[in-house]
Formats: structure tokens, C-alpha cells, sequence
């Protein structure tokens, strides 16, 4: 890098001529975060409700979603994309994403549900309360501070690890960040651009979250 | 009183006693997986209709688990459960629980709804129109005592403990149902409180004579809310289910007897209501009344003191001879005397009524209808009589011995 210019000079200059597809490639992450976060959501809270009441199978679950999470991404993505109808691209990295984002939404929608006072419960019950009136007028109301958060926790990990699935021509902005290739004058900007880009992404997010927290939580146990 | 109702039997056709048993337990026994002993053994008992019977005995002793086993929470074992002649064992419990009311003593308001939507929660699931489900809540929160246009946006933190406990009955009378279970409900609540709860619920219980089953293991609590008292021991036995008139004179056994523990005789004033005694009555002057009219009735009256009353026969003072010569003339009487403290209504129970007394350092307590209205006095030798009485009763029963046992 020469001397005469400082680097946010640099960065600066390649703002000025590259934001456009920064911004393109940053959309394209957040549609590909939410997509993942939709399909882990839906999944994690039907395995959560099905499972929350039976020690076993909530233990099967937690394991099952819990060994996902510890699968190095690399590795994870490498073997995805030999299975059919996945191969390299978008596909996979969803796919990858939703296995990532299971832990935090199942194992918070479990702990939610059993934190609902039993007595609660019980007094619904002893009203004629059926089951799934139950369930989705008092349970998860009540439970739905604790499982947002576990979605929330998933949407923040899957920003991250988003960016890594460019790794396997996935969309978004790590295609910025290994994209590049290292050495080159304008790679330090692209990987800044990149990193930035995610920081700024999860900032949004977060806040869109708090948005929704208050919107859906009812005033009673806020 | 309980032929007065005239609820009707859904299906009296099969009801064997003629519709007035509201509750039958028949056999019933509960024993959970796992455990070798029943926590319920061969339960039969009828619960008349209208009437408040509690269930009273030590921890453990299967209380909570018979009482669930009415709204089939717990499914019981085996026997058999009718309500009003029919055999609910086996139709749909939710169904069933819509008709019956349940009140446990951690209330269980749902925290995330208000007060209204909390009350509304069985006329919704019975489908009732918006507008009859908003007046029905109207009205019970009036019949609690609550202000509903204050308390129905409110969410149940938004309460103290004694006002949930009120919502919490409230919303179990929702539908109006005929049956009602309580467990504890006045349990989580300091004893001053509790006492006005029992009292105003009493006072309810008069104008809605539903048919009350409620636990408790303070066996003062169920003496002053039972109309009918089941002593359980252990496994739910019945030791003995018979009024507490019944039971404090003539207790069955020695654990009967040891559950009623000491103090017993005190324990009867509980038993007495204002109402049941004989009110004195005592001269009295409206406030606006001259001192010499004061004067003339002392003069011809054995009292000596008047008590002033408003214009709505309010009382306001004690007004005696002492006090009119040292105020002088013209002073209004309202003025003058000792404050009417010590009043009480007819549903008190004399142990109430004496402890009013005893804080206000009066021999007299002023008993008033429920407008506040004077309607005579109770003293201390009434209460004292009445002591004497029971204590006789008791010791009849010792010295006449098991010969009066065919009657329990
Ligand atoms: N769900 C359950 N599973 C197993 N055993 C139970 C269960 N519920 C109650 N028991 C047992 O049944 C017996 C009766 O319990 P229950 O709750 O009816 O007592 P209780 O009379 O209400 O006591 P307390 O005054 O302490 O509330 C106890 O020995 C208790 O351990
Ligand atoms: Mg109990």
C-alpha cells in the first residue's frame, strides 16, 4: 500500500466507487439470515412444543441440535454440497444456516414453556381449557419473551456465519470478505467493507428485534 | 334453605335422591403410579346442595387430590363422581369444567391478559356475545367489591395480593356456575385480610348459595366458613362430616378432637353470629336533638349514655350526662362524646364481635344492617352467656356419655 494516501483515504475511495454492491451484496445476506431464521423458527418451535412435556425426547432434541452447532462450518458446508439437489450455492448455505439456528430457538422455546408457573396453567386447565387453547392462548404467550430471544440469539449467529458461506459461492458479503484475493490493493477494503457491512446488518436486526419484542409482549409481563 | 334453589338437574331422571344432593362421590379412590399406598381410599360423600363444606385435615392427607378429582384434573382411579344425579366420570372434562368453578390458592390469574379478559375466560370458551361477556364482568367486579371502570384495563401485577384473590373468585363465578372448589383460596393472603375475604364472601355466599366445596388445613378457617365439615385423616378417611356446631360439641375420636385442639370454647364464639343473639336495644337521639332532650332520656332510662345517630341512622357518638355538663349549652352533639367505634353487622361472628370490643376498650359493640344503619347493641355479658351455654352443651355430652352417637 503506498504511503502517501492513509488507509480510511483508501477505504473511503472504494466506498465511493464499489457501495452499490455493497449494498446489493448486503441485501442478498439479510435475505438469505431470514429465510434461514423463518424456516429454524417454524422448525425449532414445532420440535420445542412437541417435545417440552417428554424428558426423552427433549433431551434427544437438545442433543441433536446441539451436535449441529458444533460442526466446524467449513466442514459443514464441504459436505452439503455433495448431496443432491443442493450442490454449491444459496441452497446449501440455507440449509447449513437453518441446522445452526435450531439450538437457540428449540432450546429456548423448551425453556420457556417449562418456566410458565404450573399454577397458571393448572387454573386454565381447570377452567375447560383444552389442550391447544391452552398451549397458544396461555403457554406461549407467556413463554414468547424467553423464545424471541432464542430467535434472536439464531439471527445474530447466522449473520455471522452467513458470511462463510461464500465459502461455497453462498450469497451476501462474504463474497466481499473471501472473495478477495489476499495481497491484492484493494482486498484490505473489501474485507473492511465486508466486516463492516455484517456489523451493520446484526446492528438492525437487534433493533428491529427490540421493536418486535415490544410490539408482541403483552403489558403484563413486560 | 337449600330447597329454595331451583337450579335444575340436567339429567335428574337417573338422580336417585331427588335432586337435592348437588355432589355425590361414590367410592372413589385415587392412587398415583407408582406409589403402594392410595392418596385417596374409598371415598363416598354427598355434598348437599347450596351449602359450603370444607374439607379439613392435615398435610397430606389427600385434600387437594379429592378435590381435583370433581374436575377430574386428577382422574381418579376408580368410584364414581354425579353432579346433581348425573355420572360425570366419563363425559368430556372440559365440557365439565365450564361448569364448575375453581379457585386454588395461587390464584393462578394468566398474567398476560386483564383483569376483564381474565374474568371472561369461560364465557368466551362458552361462546357468549361481546356485549353480555362485558357486563357479566362489570358485574362481578362490582360483586367483589371492585371498581370495574378503575380495575378491568388492568393486568393482574397491576393488583395487591387481596384483589387478585378477589379476581380469582370472580373469574371462577364467571358462568355462573352451580358448583364452586376452592383450595386454600384465602391461604397467600395476611391474616387481616383473609379475615375481610372470608367475611365478604360469606356475605356473598348468602345471595348466591352455590354449592361449595373449599380445602383448608386451619381448622378455624373451616369452622367459620362451613356450613358442613369433613375432618379427613390420612388417605381422605372421613373422621367425621357433620356441622361445626356438631363437631366442637361432639367431636367423633381423640384425633377429631385433637384436630380441634385447645381453646375450643373460644373457638364456638365463632360459631355464634350477631344475628343469632339477642340485640339489646338502647336509647338513641338524632344529632340534631337538643341537650335537655339528651338530658330527659337518661333520666328515664336505666343506660347511662345515648347514642347519637345522622340523619341516616348512622351512629356517630356516645353522648352521656359528663359530657353534656361539661361542654355546655349549644355545642351540636356531633360534637360531643366518645366516637361510635365497635360496630359490626349481623353476619360478625361473636369472636369478631368481641375482638371489636376489646380494640375499641368498650363493653358494647353497636351492630348496624349493611347500610350502616343502627339496629341495636350486643355487650359483653351476651358474648359472656353465650360461652356459658356452649360450655354447658360440652359438659352434657360428657356426662350423658355415647348414648347421643345414632344422631351423627
Ligand atoms: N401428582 C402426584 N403424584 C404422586 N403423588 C401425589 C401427587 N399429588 C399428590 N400426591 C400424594 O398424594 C397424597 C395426598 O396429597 P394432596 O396434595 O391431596 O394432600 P393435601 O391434603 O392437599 O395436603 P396439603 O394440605 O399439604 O395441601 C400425598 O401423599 C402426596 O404426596
Ligand atoms: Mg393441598
Amino acid at each position: 500500500m503506498s504511503d502517501d494516501i492513509s488507509w480510511y483515504e483508501s477505504f473511503w475511495t472504494y466506498l465511493e466507487f464499489a457501495w452499490q454492491d455493497v449494498l446489493d451484496l448486503g441485501v442478498d445476506h439479510a435475505v438469505v439470515v431470514i429465510i434461514s431464521v423463518l424456516i429454524a423458527t417454524v422448525t425449532g418451535v414445532a420440535l420445542g412444543v412437541l417435545t417440552y412435556r417428554t424428558e426423552r425426547p427433549r433431551e434427544l432434541v437438545l442433543a441433536v441440535t446441539g451436535t449441529f452447532l458444533t460442526i466446524p462450518s467449513l466442514a459443514l458446508f464441504t459436505l452439503l454440497i455433495q448431496l443432491p439437489l443442493l450442490g454449491l450455492g444459496a441452497k446449501s448455505v440455507v440449509v447449513a444456516l437453518v441446522m445452526y439456528g435450531l439450538l437457540p430457538i428449540v432450546r429456548n422455546t423448551i425453556v420457556g414453556l417449562r418456566e410458565v408457573d404450573s399454577a397458571i396453567v393448572e387454573s386454565a386447565q381447570g377452567m375447560g381449557m383444552g389442550r391447544a387453547a391452552r398451549l397458544w392462548r396461555i403457554e406461549m404467550p407467556l413463554a414468547w419473551p424467553v423464545v424471541l430471544t432464542g430467535i434472536r440469539v439464531a439471527t445474530l449467529l447466522l449473520i455471522g456465519i452467513a458470511a462463510i458461506g461464500a465459502y461455497i459461492n453462498g450469497p451476501g458479503l462474504g463474497e466481499l470478505i473471501f472473495g478477495a484475493s489476499v495481497g491484492s490493493a484493494v482486498a484490505l477494503n473489501e474485507v473492511l467493507a465486508g466486516t463492516l457491512g455484517v456489523i451493520v446488518l446484526a446492528i438492525l436486526f437487534d433493533f428491529v428485534y427490540v421493536v418486535v419484542t415490544r410490539l408482541t409482549t403483552s403489558k403484563g409481563i413486560r | 334453605m337449600t330447597d329454595t334453589q331451583d337450579a335444575v338437574a340436567p339429567d335428574s331422571g337417573t338422580a336417585p335422591d331427588g335432586g337435592k344432593v348437588e355432589i355425590r362421590l361414590e367410592n372413589l379412590a385415587k392412587r398415583f403410579p407408582g406409589q403402594d399406598d392410595p392418596a385417596v381410599d374409598d371415598l363416598t360423600m354427598e355434598i348437599p346442595k347450596g351449602e359450603i363444606v370444607i374439607l379439613v385435615g392435615p398435610s397430606g392427607c389427600g385434600k387437594t387430590t379429592t378435590m381435583k378429582m370433581i374436575n377430574r384434573i386428577i382422574e381418579p382411579t376408580s368410584g364414581r363422581i354425579f353432579l346433581d344425579g348425573e355420572d360425570v366420570t366419563d363425559v368430556n372434562p372440559d365440557q365439565l369444567r365450564r361448569r364448575i368453578g375453581y379457585v386454588i390458592q395461587q390464584i393462578g390469574l394468566f398474567p398476560h391478559v386483564s383483569i376483564a379478559n381474565n374474568i371472561a375466560t369461560v364465557p368466551k370458551l362458552l361462546g357468549w356475545k361481546k356485549e353480555r361477556i362485558s357486563e357479566r364482568v362489570d358485574e362481578l367486579l362490582e360483586m367483589v367489591g371492585m371498581d370495574p371502570g378503575q380495575y378491568r384495563n388492568r393486568y393482574p401485577k397491576e393488583l395487591s395480593g387481596g384483589q387478585r384473590q378477589r379476581v380469582g373468585v370472580a373469574r371462577a363465578m364467571s358462568a355462573d356456575p352451580d358448583v364452586m372448589l376452592m383450595d386454600e383460596p384465602f391461604g397467600a393472603i395476611d391474616p387481616i385480610t383473609r379475615d375481610r375475604l372470608q367475611n365478604e364472601f360469606l356475605r356473598l355466599q348468602e345471595q348466591i348459595k352455590k354449592t361449595i366445596i373449599f380445602v383448608t388445613h386451619d381448622i378455624d378457617e373451616a369452622i367459620k366458613m362451613g356450613d358442613r365439615i369433613a375432618i379427613l385423616r390420612e388417605q381422605s378417611h372421613i373422621a367425621q362430616f357433620d356441622t361445626p356446631e356438631r363437631i366442637l360439641v361432639n367431636p367423633a375420636d381423640d384425633f377429631v378432637a385433637d384436630f380441634i385442639g385447645r381453646g375450643a370454647s373460644l373457638k364456638r364464639l365463632s360459631l355464634s353470629r350477631v344475628r343469632d343473639v339477642e340485640l339489646h336495644q338502647w336509647p338513641t337521639v338524632e344529632q340534631g336533638a337538643s341537650h335537655d332532650e339528651v338530658n330527659r332520656l337518661l333520666e328515664g332510662s336505666d343506660k347511662s349514655a345515648v347514642l347519637v345517630l345522622d340523619s341516616e341512622r348512622r351512629p356517630v357518638k356516645w353522648v352521656n350526662a359528663d359530657h353534656l355538663r361539661r361542654a355546655g349549652d349549644g355545642r351540636p352533639l356531633s360534637e360531643l362524646g366518645l366516637p361510635a367505634e365497635a360496630v359490626v353487622q349481623p353476619n360478625a361472628t361473636l369472636s369478631d364481635t368481641l375482638n371489636e370490643m376489646l380494640s375499641a376498650r368498650y363493653s358494647t359493640a353497636i351492630v348496624v344492617d349493611s347500610s350502616n344503619a343502627y339496629q341495636g347493641i350486643v355487650d359483653i355479658d351476651t358474648i359472656n352467656e353465650t360461652v356459658r351455654s356452649l360450655r354447658r352443651a360440652e359438659q352434657g355430652r360428657l356426662r350423658g356419655g355415647d348414648d347421643e352417637d345414632e344422631d351423627r
